[in-house]
């Protein structure tokens, strides 16, 4: 990222401005005979010309993109401890292999015969995620946390109406990822939240008389969004099941145990999985994850259609199935994400995924133990792998979490995740990952501890940051009220 | 000790000594036993080398679409791939950045999104456009979810054509029982196209939306004006689903005639198709409406020293903010696709697009035409119909059957009907695109020649 100030990089539509024909793009000869379209199609459904959409060359289009990359921070600029996200390193490898024509330029409806080793791919991540799991099935179909989250509460309701108990609510601790909430709603359930207790896990006399015939599943972050286990999960299993509920497991926070210990044990009904965090791909500045979602025997009929199936060495694709809630989107899943996770699982074996969980953990301790004297950390329990400190040692000074998460960035790094979880007020939620070298880590230490000095010493220093960065504090409230969400040619 | 991984053994037992404890299962200890295992069954960890072999096999076997004249579409379409687009995605100040959460450091992801926006709004007729959705099936299910808090969850019915893509409309069915929404299908009449009047008859003043496609699924162009007007008759939105963006270069976007909503598929623009994902769904409304609409939204406005800057905007709607009451429950989107998405439509360009999609039409329908004039047992089933670049074949065997007699002459046809079934007869859905030579077009035809 380029922090000196820099000549502004025009919008698109601005370049070019006297709209001369340029050319971006040499198009394949037209070697057929050229038609006139408003004799083949509808005259009035043709579009006119757009002069507002210019045309630009070659190098201009890459000077332009070049520019603005050069206004983002990234992964590899430096840590980015966004908790709850797992932003670490994305091999480079995986972006090699999933560029292999053989997977990027296959098409989706080729006859099977022609698609086995796609087929096979999918299978054995299946099976890998099934072992890292325990958990005897899952769909890789969602594109993202959010989206397994939903297609694992509707195999949940598909379930319950099986068994013709119909239910309404769905419990979701107040530490929850607001997702979950969303996801419950949008599956036709009540999201009702179930408190923390001191210790930030769950409290299982609050869960004991919230649960009733009324609750189809308890939705579980594991480790929680402060970093903490829930230590008591299999009795809070035990609990849920007996009265009937079922559990949704929230695998966001995967990279902190996988190799380790296996949500099937731990009493899972569903749980999805980001791919795009403990799995390694890339985070695209928004996109595409991918969100598969393991599940139990209970849930394994309603897996969405359709499915990969092996028949000896062949395999074969299932389209439908009365029991299964029915696709939740084209295709199969974000094929591509999938190759890149296959490959950073082969890369990594066994003792590597749990090397990767050791020394993310050890990280966030390692953060922990750095600050725990300048920063409040409302939450005592031991940390996994991530950990949850508050601003209101700062806040003494007029100093809040936002102001330190901008002087972040002049010092270089990425804020951690802001004001969340909802119970911690001002939260600072850190996640260094285990991808970076552990003078990183320090070096990140150094500024926290750095920004907590400065907030004593000069807070109006803190308050007006950031001071070096691409633009100065950006007015949000602004764009809200005066919305422009497009470029408009000027009157 | 793994590359992947960046403390070493000497420097893990550091940070044990200054956190005081003798192991790194000390760190865990807040995991009963019960659910911990000693180690998982996996294949061993492979070196680079290794991976680049075992998945080079993988890919090997699968035929890829380059390899033969291809005529693959149904969604899902091969078109040009300028270099500059893997160049700018393969970037890491892109690829391994994440929602621009901290706008300070993120413009140049925010102003990309920026001109995707405007980009799909001026193709959509529409003002307002998101930061993208996961697919064109999910984009359809938030089009109806959309227009049924529009007009405040009063309307639980919603009319879709049997001609929107049947796995977008099988994708609908999953997430509408859940919503309590129910669906009425109308089939086409004679001609491939819907018959407004029995779309009106349909929609009966119950419906929050009409929903179809344009280009159908068939390959055929619907005559949206009165389409849009039948479904205002009836106080409904009008919603048009697109899953061969390009045609947008040459077909105007619903909202010129009244659509409310156009979303749909943008993978045409510059995303792989990649076995089917990721790709790229986008989504368009008008200003009235933006407060329903789902998904990120960038806007602009200035920092502190009022240089134009941009940020994410109207979260209020977002779960991150609304929880159980957000417009949807979407986070991670598909941002590095619309990505690629901006840079193909600003390398093609606007004047560019336009004459791409003249490709396309000319080339369809070229093989068209040779068709009609081989005479042979295989027809269009829709020959009065206008088409963009896709079109029915139909015929005996036209279907995989057909494909894989194709297949053995090199050609790849097309994709069969009869996965989803319809009103329709089955056959092959045939696609052309600026990528089909006239030496491809030629070899379909040949082929089709040899096997009358």
């Amino acid at each position: 990222m380029r922090r000196r100030a820099i000549r502004p990089e025009p919008l698109f539509f601005e370049l070019n401005p006297r709209r001369v024909r340029r050319q971006g793009y040499a198009l394949p000869v037209l070697d057929v005979p050229p038609i006139e379209s408003s004799d083949v199609l509808p005259p009035e459904l043709v579009r006119q010309p757009d002069p507002h959409v210019p045309d630009i060359g070659e190098m201009e289009v890459v000077q332009h993109f070049h520019r603005l990359s050069q206004l983002n921070y990234a992964v590899d600029e430096g840590l980015y401890p966004l908790g709850s996200c797992t932003m670490k390193y994305n091999p480079r490898i995986n972006e090699q292999i999933a560029r292999l024509p053989g997977f990027a330029a296959i098409h989706p409806l080729q006859p099977v015969a022609q698609i086995q080793g796609a087929l096979r791919l999918i299978w054995e991540l299946e099976e890998s995620l099934k072992t890292i799991t325990g958990m005897p099935g899952v769909t890789l179909q969602p594109a993202a946390g959010a989206h397994g989250e939903l297609t694992g509460i509707l195999m949940i309701r598909k379930a319950l109406a099986a068994r013709g108990d119909a239910r309404e609510v769905v419990l979701v601790p107040d530490s929850a990822h607001g997702t979950n909430p969303a996801s419950a709603s949008f599956a036709g359930y009540r999201a009702v939240e179930i408190a923390s207790n001191d210790d930030g896990t769950v409290d299982l006399d609050a869960l004991d008389r919230m649960i009733d015939d009324t609750v189809a599943a308890l939705m579980l972050t594991v480790p929680n969004t402060l970093g903490v286990f829930e230590h008591r999960i299999v009795e809070i299993s035990k609990l849920v099941h007996d009265r009937g509920g079922l559990i949704y497991l929230d695998g966001a926070n995967l990279n902190a145990f996988a190799g380790r210990s296996l949500p099937g044990l731990m009493g899972a009904d569903a749980m999805h999985i980001n791919l795009h965090k403990t799995f390694s791909t890339p985070h695209g500045g928004g996109g595409p994850g991918a969100g598969p979602v393991t599940v139990s025997k209970t849930l394994l009929p309603h897996l969405p259609v359709p499915r990969v199936v092996r028949v000896g060495d062949n395999f074969e694709l299932l389209w439908d199935d009365p029991e299964s809630i029915g696709p939740m989107r084209g295709f199969y899943g974000n094929f591509l994400i999938l190759v890149r996770a296959l490959t950073y699982i082969r890369g990594l074996g066994a003792e590597g995924l749990r090397t990767m969980s050791d020394v993310a953990v050890l990280y966030a301790n390692l953060v922990r133990h750095r600050l725990a004297d300048a920063y409040h950390l409302k939450y005592q329990a031991p940390s996994m792998h991530e950990v949850v400190f508050d601003d209101s040692l700062q806040a003494r000074h007029g100093v809040h979490n936002t102001d330190i998460a901008k002087r972040l960035l002049d010092y270089g790094f990425h804020p951690p995740t802001m004001s969340f979880p909802l119970i911690v007020h001002g939260a600072l939620m850190i996640e260094p990952t285990e991808s970076v070298a552990p003078e990183e880590v320090e070096a990140f230490c150094g500024a926290m501890l750095a920004i907590a000095k400065e907030a004593e010493e000069n807070p109006e220093l803190v308050r007006s940051a950031p001071h070096d960065t691409p633009v100065r504090r950006v007015d949000e409230v602004r764009a809200a009220r005066n919305l422009k969400v497009r470029w408009t040619p000027e009157e | 000790m793994h590359p992947w991984v960046g403390a070493g053994l000497d420097d893990q037992r550091h940070i044990l000594r200054l956190l005081g404890l003798e192991s790194v299962d000390d760190l865990f200890t807040s995991i009963p036993a019960e659910v911990c295992v000693e180690r998982l069954e996996l294949p061993p960890a492979q070196d680079e080398d290794g991976l680049r072999k075992v998945f080079a096999a993988t890919a090997d076997a699968n035929v890829v679409m380059d390899s033969l004249p291809c005529f693959l579409g149904a969604g899902v379409y091969r078109h040009v791939e300028p270099a500059v687009v893997d160049a700018v995605l393969s970037r890491a100040e892109f690829f391994t950045s994440y929602t621009p959460y901290q706008p300070e450091i993120s413009q140049g992801t925010l102003q990309a999104i920026f001109e995707f926006q405007t980009l799909i709004g001026r193709l959509a007729g529409l003002p307002v456009a998101n930061a993208s959705l996961y697919d064109g099936a999910t984009a359809l299910v938030e089009a109806v979810l959309f227009s049924h808090r529009v007009l405040r969850g009063k309307r639980d019915l919603v009319v879709i054509a049997e001609t929107v893509h049947p796995m977008y409309r099988k994708v609908l069915e999953t997430y509408a029982t859940a919503a309590g929404i129910e669906i009425v299908v109308v089939p086409p009449a004679d001609d491939g196209r819907l018959d407004p009047e029995q779309v009106r008859a349909a929609a009966a003043d119950r419906a929050c939306c009409v929903v179809l496609q344009s280009p159908n699924f068939l390959g055929i162009i619907e005559d949206l004006p009165p389409l849009a007007e039948v479904a205002h008759d009836g106080g409904a939105l009008a919603v048009q689903v697109v899953t061969e963006a390009v045609s947008l270069g040459l077909l105007a976007g619903g909202g010129d005639f009244g659509f409310d909503v156009v979303c749909g598929e943008a993978q045409s623009f510059g995303v792989a198709p990649g076995f089917g994902g990721p790709h790229l769904g986008f989504f368009a409304c008008g200003e009235n409406h933006m407060r329903q609409m789902p998904g990120r939204l960038v806007g602009e406005t200035v920092d502190e020293e009022g240089s134009r800057a941009f940020c994410l905007t109207l979260s209020t709607r977002e779960q991150h903010i609304r929880r159980a009451k957000a417009t949807s429950n979407i986070c991670t989107n598909q941002g590095l696709m619309a990505l690629a998405a901006t840079v193909w439509l600003e390398a093609v360009g606007g004047a560019g697009l336009r004459e791409l999609a003249a490709s396309c039409l000319a080339r369809s329908e070229e093989l068209k035409r040779r068709i009609a004039d081989n005479g042979g047992p295989w027809r269009l089933a829709y020959p009065q119909s206008p088409t963009f670049n896709e079109f029915l074949l139909v015929g005996p065997g036209a279907g995989p059957d057909l494909v894989d007699r194709l297949a053995k002459e090199n050609v790849l046809a097309g994709v069969p009907t009869a996965t989803w079934g319809g009103s329709w007869s089955d056959g092959i859905l045939v696609a052309v695109t600026e990528r089909n030579s006239a030496a491809d077009i030629d070899a379909f035809a040949a082929a089709l020649e040899k096997l009358s």
